[in-house]
């Protein structure tokens, strides 16, 4: 039996013919095996075997709920009541969260089994999942290489088998960059479908909650369980959740653009793009509509987004300073060498330049200057985007400029984050978007391709990528 | 001390910033109790600590209070509304950063009008009032190295209320607290109370020369627990800088702190050590709009406010200026005066019952109006009767009114009747006492009539002890004139 999808297991589970004990043990053999690929921080063993056979108890009784059968990691910036969560940080050592986040409960209300905690760049800020202060997750496809990031963790437990999915987060990319990395089905939301209680924020207007799947429909109904208005989360939509499950089906002929800007990238990589061109032919052939369309502001994309998102950030890692909770320098002599040393020990090298950069550009001189002004170029970017999007049903482009990367290939942080270049557009305009994987190049190292479409349209998004999938 | 003839060479300028703690029964993100005075850290929620992952949700209420606390002061109300982040760190700060507005600020302009003690009347404009979230409280323990910080008060909301640099002295920043005061308790969205920290205030205090185009450099004074504080703060602030002009010296821009031991300020920072609070949209809450409809409903549920009443009382029911002061000083008391009235025409009689009688008994007893056990409509009766000569003021006050403070429930009339105190105005029961006074008094008698006229009063004494206090006093004196005539 293929345990690799929810889809192709729930009949089985639901007739008694595999139990979630069986399945449960089935992952945690797996987790043990690929233990060298460092991806799960904490594996609540014991607890995913009771929960499961209370589940099991609920199937005899015919009151499971809709994910009875699905085994879930959760990006250890995702708020587990009784469970550690630390952002993959030093700075919230032995940090415990006192509640549940909407999103992860709605799916425990559904039965889902939550299987561990997974390794990702601290405070989901980097590229590559080696910015944890528990080392670098390593991919499944070749250990020497990253997983991507931030969510890498999450993204290799798919790859690699180790849970039926998983749950990241998406600021700039960090579900679909590491999913094309790994080739598995990555979607970020969009921005404000899901609560965002109970995710360890990095930078609020861009944050978003995503699965990790190894297919269609277990995206669709991931989405379709957490999506939706919450009392806890003043800026969630109130929009009401489509049934996405219901939406995989795909008939018609839809209107594709692809940006030539990104294809005529400087750093992309020739494998990368034949398999994007040869996606664009498959539509043409298929009598789609596929037209270029000129994107000159690309290069505002990168600089934009990470002004913005570093000055949220030094505003929203404020909170740990080691008076309230997480870890707390001992070699303080007053109050402001306890914040000094705290920080300066608790947060890695990424988060530090990150917090510095961004108090930089919310700084009184510089405000108007880098603040004000990239928040003027997000909305232009926005703009133009949604305008794209008004005349074209999907924009279709390379998930990632290349195929995942060696671990230490990029010590620059600016290469670092040019790996992001073709998912912050879709970020910064909030708009729905998804990696799915489109093959891999010589060495066996997955392609991603991403598929962009306006807002609230993840039900055409995912009936116009299953159709991609199959197809292809 | 600076010689008047110096001082009279300056100009004091003062903007106030006071703070008042919201009376919601939740806190203005998070749904934990604001009552005040709990265990320390019992207040508290994963949401107030900032704890990873949670968000602010706004309660409507607090918009609701600052919306009247606009309308009150004659304020523009913004519609469109964010929140804005205003970064610095500090312990009793918990996510380090306080929630405010900062660019739009929920009412702007306005004003506070206030009556100086020389009967002057004027008018201090407000810049703004904003909505933002309470910091922790630190506490120093004497003898201990370190610090602990009870969140209790973390995220109970407040309004701050900016006024402009309007105001020119001591006793006018004095006036315009206790206005604010007042309001905010008509308005039940404060209570008040300096001791406890629900209302403070910073005063932002410089000096120029008379007829100078620019205000001088301003220092912030902060650390005043009561108003008396606020205006000695303010005089010994202003004095201080005079004198350092007149030597010569310039004045910094500092925040210093109020001494109230000494009386005396001491700077805590200069504008240089000033934080940078890299203040930018409050990206986890919606912008809010205040909606015409909502607004109307608000306006609607506006109480009578102290102003309005004052100009009523006076018009209306034709009572003295300084009794309309008094009865307009607390909403209770308003209210227990204009209930009266609505039971009896003899407006001046409720007013001077209230400011006599009434007041006495409260302030004796330490209790507030809304605790006095007579209800409006006895008090009334009282009134009534003592206007229709049933019984007179003196035995109404003294007699009647303690026995209706032990009775309430007993009608005035019955009281009376109970006490056998109604007055008599039956000339055929008075005559008769006079006579006997007359009669026992001869020599006083020839007194009078050769041109003691002062003796009258002491024949009014004997009639009304012989007369139990009942005989009606008005009658009781023409009888006796004419006896004695």
């Amino acid at each position: 039996m293929d345990l690799r999808s929810f889809s192709a297991i729930h009949e089985h589970v639901k007739n008694g013919r595999i139990s979630c004990k069986e399945i449960v043990d089935h992952y945690l053999s797996i987790i043990e095996q690929k233990s060298h690929l460092n991806v799960f921080l904490e594996v609540y063993e014991g607890e995913a075997k009771a929960r499961a056979e209370e589940i099991d108890q609920k199937i005899q009784q015919g009151k499971a709920g809709r994910l009875a059968g699905m085994v879930l990691g959760l990006k250890d910036v995702l708020c587990y009541k009784g469970h550690h969560v630390q952002a993959g940080s030093k700075i919230l050592d032995n940090f415990q969260s006192q509640f549940t986040g909407t999103a992860v409960q709605r799916l425990l209300d559904e039965d889902a089994i939550i299987i561990g905690r997974q390794n990702c760049d601290e405070f989901a800020m980097g590229s590559s999942t080696e910015n944890s202060a528990f080392g670098p997750t390593r991919n499944d496809a070749n250990p020497e290489h990253v997983p991507g990031g931030s969510s890498g963790g999450s993204a290799v437990s798919v790859q690699a088998g180790m849970c039926t999915a998983a749950i990241g987060s998406d600021t700039g990319g960090s579900v679909r960059q590491p999913a094309a990395f790994c080739g598995v089905v990555g979607l970020k939301p969009t921005y404000s479908r899901v609560s965002r209680y109970g995710l360890i924020a990095y930078a609020s207007s861009f944050d978003i909650i995503g699965p990790f799947t190894n297919n269609m429909e277990d995206s669709a109904l991931l989405l379709e369980v957490m999506a939706g208005a919450d009392d806890f989360d003043s800026t969630v939509s109130h929009q009401e959740v489509p049934r996405y499950t219901q939406s995989l089906q795909f008939n018609g002929k839809v209107r594709v653009a692809y940006l030539k800007e990104t294809l005529e990238s400087e750093g992309l990589h020739p494998e990368v793009k034949s398999k994007t061109l040869e996606t664009l032919q498959f539509l043409q052939q298929e009598g789609h509509t596929v037209e270029a369309v000129d994107f000159p502001l690309l290069r505002y994309v990168l600089p934009t987004y990470y002004l913005l998102t570093m000055a949220e950030a030094s505003s929203n890692l404020s909170r740990y300073d080691g008076v309230k909770y997480g870890y707390r320098s001992f070699q303080t002599a007053n109050m402001e060498s306890m914040y000094k040393k705290t920080r300066t020990e608790g947060f890695g090298e990424e988060v530090k330049r990150r917090i510095m950069l961004g108090t930089f550009v919310l700084s009184a001189s510089y405000y108007d200057a880098y603040y004000t002004k990239a928040q003027k170029v997000r909305k232009l970017l926005a703009d133009a985007t949604r305008k794209i999007l008004k005349e074209y049903d999907f924009i279709v482009l390379p998930t990632t400029p290349t195929p995942a990367f060696k671990l230490g290939e990029h010590s620059n942080p600016l290469e670092m984050y040019l790996a992001d270049l073709f998912t912050v557009q879709a970020s910064i305009a909030g708009v729905p978007a998804i990696s799915i994987p489109n093959g891999t190049d010589v060495h066996g190292l997955p392609i991603g391709l991403q598929v962009i479409t306006d807002l609230f349209q993840e039900d055409k998004l995912f009936g116009f990528s299953q159709y991609l999938l199959e197809n292809k | 001390m600076v010689d008047k003839e110096i001082r009279d060479k300056y100009t004091i300028v003062v903007g106030l910033e006071v703070h008042a703690q919201l009376l919601t029964n939740s806190k203005i993100f998070a749904t934990d109790s604001t009552q005040y005075g709990e265990a320390p850290n019992t207040n508290i929620s994963a949401i107030t600590l900032g704890h990873p992952g949670t968000l602010p949700k706004l309660n409507k209420k607090v918009v609701v209070y600052a919306i009247k606390m606009g309308l009150a002061c004659g304020c523009e109300i913004s519609r469109y509304n964010i929140f804005d982040r205003k970064n610095y760190f500090y312990p009793d700060l918990p996510k380090g950063y306080q929630i405010t507005q900062d660019k739009t600020p929920i009412c702007l302009g306005g004003g506070i009008p206030i009556k100086l003690g020389n009967g002057v009347r004027k008018t201090i404009k407000l810049n703004r009032i904003h909505l933002e979230e309470d910091a922790g409280k630190s506490m120093h323990l004497e003898g201990q190295t370190e610090t602990l910080v009870d969140f209790n008060r973390a995220g109970v909301p407040l309004v701050e209320i900016v006024t402009e640099p309007d105001i020119r002295s001591s006793e006018e920043a004095y006036a315009v607290l206790t206005e604010i005061r007042k309001l905010v308790k008509y308005l039940e969205i404060c209570d008040g109370n300096m001791e406890e920290g629900s209302l403070r205030c910073d005063a932002n205090v410089s000096v120029m020369r008379k007829g100078a185009q620019e205000y001088g450099k301003k220092v912030e004074v902060k650390n005043m627990n009561s108003f008396r504080n606020v205006q000695r703060a303010i005089d010994h602030e202003a004095e201080r800088q005079i004198l350092l002009l007149e030597k010569g010296h310039a004045i910094l821009s500092e925040t210093r702190t109020f001494d109230a031991d000494t009386g005396t300020t001491a700077a805590i920072r200069t504008k240089e050590e000033l934080n940078d609070y890299r203040y930018f949209p409050e990206p986890d809450l919606c912008p809010f709009v205040v909606s015409d409809q909502w607004l109307e409903e608000i306006s609607a549920a506006m109480p009578s406010l102290p102003q309005e009443l004052y100009q009523k009382f006076v018009e209306r029911y034709e009572l003295p200026e300084y009794d309309a002061e008094v009865l307009t000083d607390t909403k209770e008391i308003a209210a227990y005066f204009e209930a009266i009235c609505l039971q009896t025409q003899h407006y001046k009689s409720a007013s001077n019952w209230i400011m006599g009688p009434v007041k006495s008994f409260l302030n004796e007893s330490g209790i507030t109006m809304d605790q006095f056990p007579i209800s409006p409509d006895r008090l009334a009766e009282l009134i009534d009767l003592v206007a229709a000569d049933k019984v007179s003021f003196a035995i109404a006050s003294q007699k009647v009114f303690p026995y209706l403070l032990q009775h309430p429930q007993m009608p005035a009339a019955q009281a009376i009747e109970k006490l056998n105190l109604k007055q008599d105005s039956n000339t055929d029961n008075i005559k008769p006492l006079i006579a006997e006074v007359l009669a026992d008094f001869p020599q006083k008698v020839q007194e009078y009539r050769q041109g003691k006229k002062g003796l009258l009063g002491m024949f009014m004494g004997e009639v009304m002890k012989r007369s139990k206090g009942k005989a009606n006093p008005k009658i009781a004196n023409e009888l006796l004139r004419k006896e004695l005539s």
